[in-house]
C-alpha cells in the first residue's frame, strides 16, 4: 500500500513541470517563467521534457496554420442575420434628440429666424466677456506644456536614482508593469532608440545602492541593459 | 463589427474546426459565434480579452453543435485519425516523420485534450484564461494539460514515436 501511494506520488507532476507548456508559449509571468528557467537549468530530465514540450507547440501552431480560412460565406451569412434582425430599441439620447428635432420642425420660418439671430447676439455677448476677463487675467508671457523647472525631476545629491532601461523585445506589458511595480520605478522619458528613462523612488540614494539595484536589473529576464544615469 | 470579424475570424474557425472536425459546421459556427456578440456587445465587460471571451463562446457553440451530432460518428473519425491505412512505402516513411505523427496524433486526441492543447500552444492563452474559457479551476486547467499531453505520447508510441518522455 505504502509503496503504492509512493509511485502514485512519483508520478504526480510536480508545479513546475506542469507550467512548462506555458513557458514555451511565453504567456508565463516573469516569476514563473524565472522559476521554470531556473528549475530547467538544474533539471536535465526536465530539461529534455521541455525538448518535447517545444516540439508539441511548433507542430500544433504547423496543424492549426494548415486550416485554412473560412470562406466569404460564412460572413455573408452573419451579415445577412444581421441585416435580419429586428431594429434595436433607440437609446434614450436619440430618443431626446429626435424630441428636440420635432420641437424646432413644429416652428413656424419666421419664428425660427428670430430665434437664431437672438441666439447669436447672445453668443456674441458670451465671447465677449470672455474675451475681457482673459485679457485682464493674462500675465503677459506665455506658459510652456512642459514642466516648470520646480516640477521636473530633481538634479543633484538629493535626486532619486534615474537609469536607461532597455527592455527586452518578447517582454509584455505586463510583465513591465510588474517589474515597475517591483522597483517602485516610474518611465519619466522614452521610447528613444528603444531606451526607457527609469526613475526609481522618490529618495536619493548612494553609489553602491544605484550599483547594486543596476545589477539587479541586468538579472532581470525582460531587461537586455540597465545603465544608470545623472 | 466587420473589424472585430476581420481580426478574430480566423481563429475563431481554426479552433471550432479542430472541436467539430466539419468545415461546414465550424462555418455555420462563426456566423452564430459573431451573431451573438453582435446581438450581446453590451454585456461585454471588458475583464479578458476580446479573443478570450470569442473563444469562450465559440466553445459553448461547438459543443452544442457536437451534441447534436452521434457520439459513435465521432467514434470513428477518431479512429480514422490514427488508423494506419495502408503499408505502402511512402506512408513508411511517413510515419518516422516525427513532425507528420505528431500532428495526426493531435488530430486523434480526445475533444477536451484537444482544446487544452490549442487554447495553450496556439491561441497562447494563460492558465487564467483557459480556466475562463473551459470553465474549470486553474489547477484542473494545468493538470488536464499535463494528461493530454500524456496521452498523446502515448498515441505516438503506439505509432511507433519514442520521444524520450515520459
Amino acid at each position: 500500500m505504502m509503496a503504492m501511494s509512493k509511485k502514485m506520488l512519483e508520478q504526480e507532476p510536480s508545479e513546475i513541470e506542469m507550467l512548462l507548456p506555458w513557458h514555451a508559449a511565453g504567456t508565463l509571468n516573469a516569476r514563473d517563467a524565472r522559476r521554470v528557467d531556473e528549475a530547467l537549468a538544474r533539471d536535465p530530465e526536465l530539461a529534455r521534457q521541455y525538448a518535447v514540450i517545444r516540439q508539441e507547440y511548433a507542430e500544433t501552431i504547423d496543424l492549426n496554420e494548415s486550416l485554412g480560412a473560412p470562406s466569404a460565406r460564412a460572413m455573408q451569412k452573419l451579415f445577412a442575420a444581421i441585416d435580419a434582425e429586428p431594429a434595436r430599441k433607440p437609446a434614450v439620447s436619440l430618443k431626446i434628440s429626435a424630441g428636440i428635432s420635432a420641437f424646432f420642425a413644429s416652428l413656424s420660418p419666421r419664428t425660427l429666424a428670430w430665434s437664431a439671430s437672438l441666439g447669436a447676439v447672445a453668443l456674441l455677448l458670451q465671447a465677449g466677456v470672455i474675451g475681457a476677463v482673459l485679457v485682464k487675467n493674462q500675465p503677459g508671457s506665455f506658459q510652456t506644456a512642459s514642466l516648470s523647472p520646480a516640477e521636473s525631476h530633481e538634479l543633484g545629491p538629493n535626486a532619486p536614482p534615474h537609469a536607461l532601461v532597455r527592455f527586452a523585445p518578447d517582454a509584455r506589458v505586463t510583465d513591465i508593469t510588474a517589474l515597475l511595480d517591483n522597483y517602485q520605478a516610474s518611465i519619466v522619458d522614452g521610447a528613444k532608440g528603444g531606451l526607457f528613462r527609469l526613475q526609481f523612488g522618490n529618495k536619493a540614494m548612494t553609489k553602491d545602492e544605484i550599483a547594486g539595484l543596476m545589477n539587479k536589473l541586468q538579472t532581470e529576464k525582460i531587461v537586455t541593459l540597465a545603465v544608470a544615469t545623472p | 463589427m466587420q473589424v472585430l470579424y476581420g481580426r478574430h475570424h480566423v481563429r475563431v474557425f481554426r479552433f471550432g474546426l479542430r472541436l467539430v472536425r466539419d468545415e461546414q459546421v465550424a462555418e455555420d459556427l462563426i456566423s452564430e459565434v459573431f451573431l451573438d456578440v453582435w446581438r450581446q456587445a453590451g454585456k461585454f465587460e471588458g475583464r479578458s480579452a476580446v479573443s478570450t471571451w470569442l473563444l469562450a463562446i465559440t466553445r459553448f457553440k461547438a459543443l452544442s453543435a457536437l451534441r447534436r451530432r452521434k457520439d459513435a460518428e465521432l467514434d470513428d473519425e477518431a479512429a480514422n485519425a490514427i488508423e494506419d491505412s495502408s503499408d505502402d512505402p511512402e506512408v513508411a516513411v511517413q510515419k518516422k516523420d516525427t513532425g507528420e505523427a505528431l500532428r495526426r496524433c493531435l488530430t486523434a486526441l480526445s475533444q477536451e485534450h484537444r482544446e487544452i492543447i490549442d487554447l495553450v500552444y496556439y491561441h497562447e492563452k494563460s492558465v487564467e484564461e483557459v480556466a475562463e474559457i473551459v470553465g474549470i479551476p486553474e489547477n484542473t486547467v494545468k493538470t488536464r494539460l499535463f494528461y493530454a499531453r500524456k496521452k498523446l505520447a502515448e498515441l505516438l508510441k503506439a505509432a511507433g514515436i519514442e520521444r524520450g518522455w515520459p
